[in-house]
């Protein structure tokens, strides 16, 4: 192989560019400066976004990384630049989310000095990176960058994070790139025991009452045709973790549904009443279980999942197969027997029936004066047809999105799950726009977030990013505010908001908007931001005091779900 | 569940901050290290962490799990006691001139099986190796003598199965490990 004599500055872009990116987002300062100087002369391999913050760089990261499924870049400086991605990290290491994020450091020489902006990075970052390297020699490069691309995206994947001394960024190197294909220490394929998979579908032929619970596994794993395949022919209602939204279609007759905290009534109160319970790819997370110990009381435990640290982690398996779930479901399909189970598909639409009257109704077609959360999004969706990207921060917003949009594509939905990081949507929505310009992309965010990180409007602005951003302004925090109502005795400490004029704000950012407050205007305003070529700012003035149902109260079981 | 003492045994690739990763699953699970002892194994390369830990077997296995999550490490398992044989060693020093003054002293190195290191005007160092209860109980044996320094180190083991199980993990690791495909 030919080798080129470069700085290690052009070895960073050089791998970047081999490992097929063509989008960073990042912020410069003096410890990266020589990798920025080089990225000016690769302007038109490398397009480098400038955030306004660096946390908006690695949610925009994320945003990018989960429409597209390769790699999201971000590249800081030390220090603060560095401190300042860690809740981007945090949540792409809860969230399973391929990242690598480059950040400066002092020269190797000063490196433990309390040098200025120096910060300990491998320290801070190891417990909220999948891995994480220094490199203090240049000639390391090529081959730490390779490993950092192969770690991030192989196996589950997740954030990886890259720290480069000055110095090793100046000197020089013989550059040549092999992609990497193995770590000795790294299994992150395990290999599929088919003894496991002909157990299960033993249990699954004999179950009366199976139930499946889908989590972004089949969306990482690329197996949503499988999955469908899989549960049409068993016959198997299919649940969805907040992570495992869009893997199918939301009007497949054997979608039933979320899970959790504030998922659908049905596939709650079944969890407790079949006699099987199919984990494809999640975690049992605690917002999915309630109580572990009154969870699945009467069911058998199947956890298809590619990490053996989650399997027995939170619930125990009857029957784990730990493999990516692509070759599970290849492995499984022929041994499953064609079933009908009509009885118990019908009791989900009972369900459905009876959460509809009692709480779904109320929500998108209210008939008291103020606007609800639940109709502008049923609005907006109906407009959009599925076609559309739905980037949600993190609260009630968050919840009544992800019960109401509806998706025809999987890879539609970037939400921060694990982690619940405030903030994490316009940031993600800027990512997501940049890796699918094709698609329109909905940031559904509420007053509360919208301000943590609405700097990146400028982000937004400058690049002519046509976000369409819906603000559903309840001048609350609302989540937490539901909670001081129902648990704290409606002692609302902390959660009123005095907001500013949000419009005026998005003008000065060059952004157009609109604001609503009452229903006649809701359709018209919306027509309105989705013809518009640009970015645009919707705000709606949503009722006050709404609360998002049904809820599970923390640490109760499932079937203790509440509809009001 | 009832807490017993497990001892692990992690192998790894000789990584800078491997020792950080790693006791941050112990901190995020707010568990205790009893004792850690981390050296090179018999494979050239590969450095092996013993430690002990007390806690129920629910916890143990799912730590083990997560640590040989972790991207540089190659294996772990936990090992009941019974299913081990493991030493530690300690050092004494104490004064010459007690020594030299009691009668007792031949008697407490035969008792102990301890022997004698280096012999000063000052100070005379002791070597034993043990158990922990072995060598708690030498140190307070001496304790008239006026013990100066009194070190332990963490624990070794070795197991009762007769193959270090990494060896075969690792002939394993190179037949049978699905390749990614890129």
């Amino acid at each position: 192989m030919k080798t080129k004599r470069v700085s290690g500055s052009e070895a960073v872009i050089l791998s970047l560019i081999e490992e097929g990116v063509n989008t960073i987002f990042g912020y410069p300062g003096g410890a990266i400066m020589p990798i920025y100087d080089l990225l000016y002369d690769y302007q038109d391999q490398i397009k480098h976004i400038l955030t306004r913050h660096e946390q908006g760089a690695a949610h925009a990261a994320q945003g990018y990384a989960r429409v597209t499924g390769k790699v999201g870049v971000c590249m800081v400086t030390s220090g603060p630049g560095a401190t300042n991605l860690t809740t981007g990290l945090a949540d792409a290491m809860l969230d399973s989310t391929p990242i690598i994020c480059i950040s400066g450091q002092v020269v190797s020489g000063l490196l433990g000095t309390d040098a200025f902006q120096e910060t300990d990075v491998m320290g801070f970052s190891m417990p909220i990176t999948k891995w994480n390297i220094q490199i203090t020699r240049a000639e390391e490069i090529p081959e730490m960058m390779a490993r950092a691309f192969f770690i991030a995206t192989t196996g589950r994947p997740g954030p990886v994070m890259i720290d480069i001394t000055k110095d090793a960024q100046f000197a020089e190197l013989d550059f040549k790139y092999e992609k990497c294909r193995d770590v000795r220490s790294y299994v992150p394929r395990p290999k599929l025991q088919m003894e496991y998979v002909e157990k299960a579908a033993a249990l699954i032929n004999n179950a009366k009452k199976p139930m499946a619970l889908v989590g972004q596994g089949v969306i990482l794993s690329g197996a949503e045709k499988l999955l469908l395949q899989f549960i049409e022919k068993a016959q198997i209602p299919a649940a969805w973790t907040l992570l495992g939204n869009s893997a199918m279609p939301t009007d497949h007759p054997l979608n039933v549904g979320m899970l959790g905290m504030h998922g659908n009534y049905g596939p709650n109160i079944k969890t407790n009443e079949c006699d099987l319970l199919l984990g494809l790819g999640m975690r049992f997370d605690d917002r999915v279980t309630g109580d572990v110990k009154t969870y699945g009381k009467m069911a058998k435990v199947i956890h298809f999942e590619i990490d053996s640290s989650e399997v027995n982690k939170n619930v125990k398996a009857d029957v784990a197969v730990i493999a990516d779930i692509k070759e599970t479901f290849e492995a499984i399909l022929p041994l499953i027997k064609e079933t009908k189970r009509e009885e118990w598909l019908n009791q989900f639409k009972s369900a459905y029936q009876y959460e509809y009257d009692k709480i779904i109704e109320k929500d998108i077609h209210p008939e008291k004066e103020g606007l609800t959360m639940g109709e502008v999004i049923r609005r907006i969706t109906e407009r959009t047809d599925g076609e559309a990207i739905l980037v949600t921060d993190v609260g009630q917003h968050q919840m009544i999105a992800n019960r109401y949009f509806k998706f025809k594509h999987s890879r539609s939905v970037v939400t921060s799950g694990g982690l619940g990081t405030m903030g994490f949507g316009l940031p993600a929505a800027f990512g997501a726009q940049r890796g699918r310009p094709d698609k329109t992309v909905i940031a559904v965010i509420g007053d509360g977030g919208f301000q943590m990180t609405i700097q990146e409007l400028g982000t937004i602005w400058q690049n002519k990013a046509p976000v369409k951003i819906v603000l559903l302004n309840n001048n609350f925090l609302g989540m937490v505010r539901q909670w001081q109502q129902l648990f704290f005795d409606k002692r609302y400490s902390s959660t009123e908001l005095t907001n500013p004029d949000f419009i005026t704000i998005a003008r000065g950012f060059g952004i157009d908007g609109k604001k609503v407050s009452e229903r006649k205007d809701l359709d018209g305003a919306i027509n309105e931001m989705l013809s518009l070529e640009g970015p645009f700012l919707l705000e709606v003035t949503v009722e006050k005091e709404d609360n998002v149902f049904p809820m599970v109260p923390a640490g109760a079981s499932v079937s203790d779900i509440r509809l009001e | 569940m009832e807490e017993k003492e497990f001892t692990i045994t992690a192998f790894s690739e000789n990584s800078i901050g491997l020792l950080n990763r790693i006791t941050i699953i112990f901190t995020r699970r707010h568990l205790n290290i009893e004792s850690l002892t981390v050296s090179e194994s018999a494979i050239h390369g590969i450095f092996k962490f013993t430690i002990v830990i007390n806690t129920t077997q629910t916890l143990i296995e799912k730590v083990v799990k997560q640590l040989e999550k972790i991207v540089d490490v190659l294996r772990a398992y936990y090992l009941c006691t019974e299913e081990i044989i493991y030493q530690e060693i300690a050092l004494y020093k104490v004064p010459t001139e007690a020594l030299t003054q009691s009668t007792e002293i031949e008697g407490l190195i035969r008792k102990h099986n301890a022997r004698i290191l280096e012999v000063t005007n000052e100070y005379t160092v002791i070597e034993k190796t043990g158990h922990k209860d072995e060598t708690q109980q030498l140190f307070d044996d001496m304790k008239g003598f006026g013990v100066l320094q009194f070190t332990r180190s963490g624990r070794i083991a070795i197991t009762k199965a007769t193959r270090e199980r990494l060896s075969e993990y690792l002939v394993k690791l190179d037949t049978e490990k699905p390749r990614v495909q890129i």
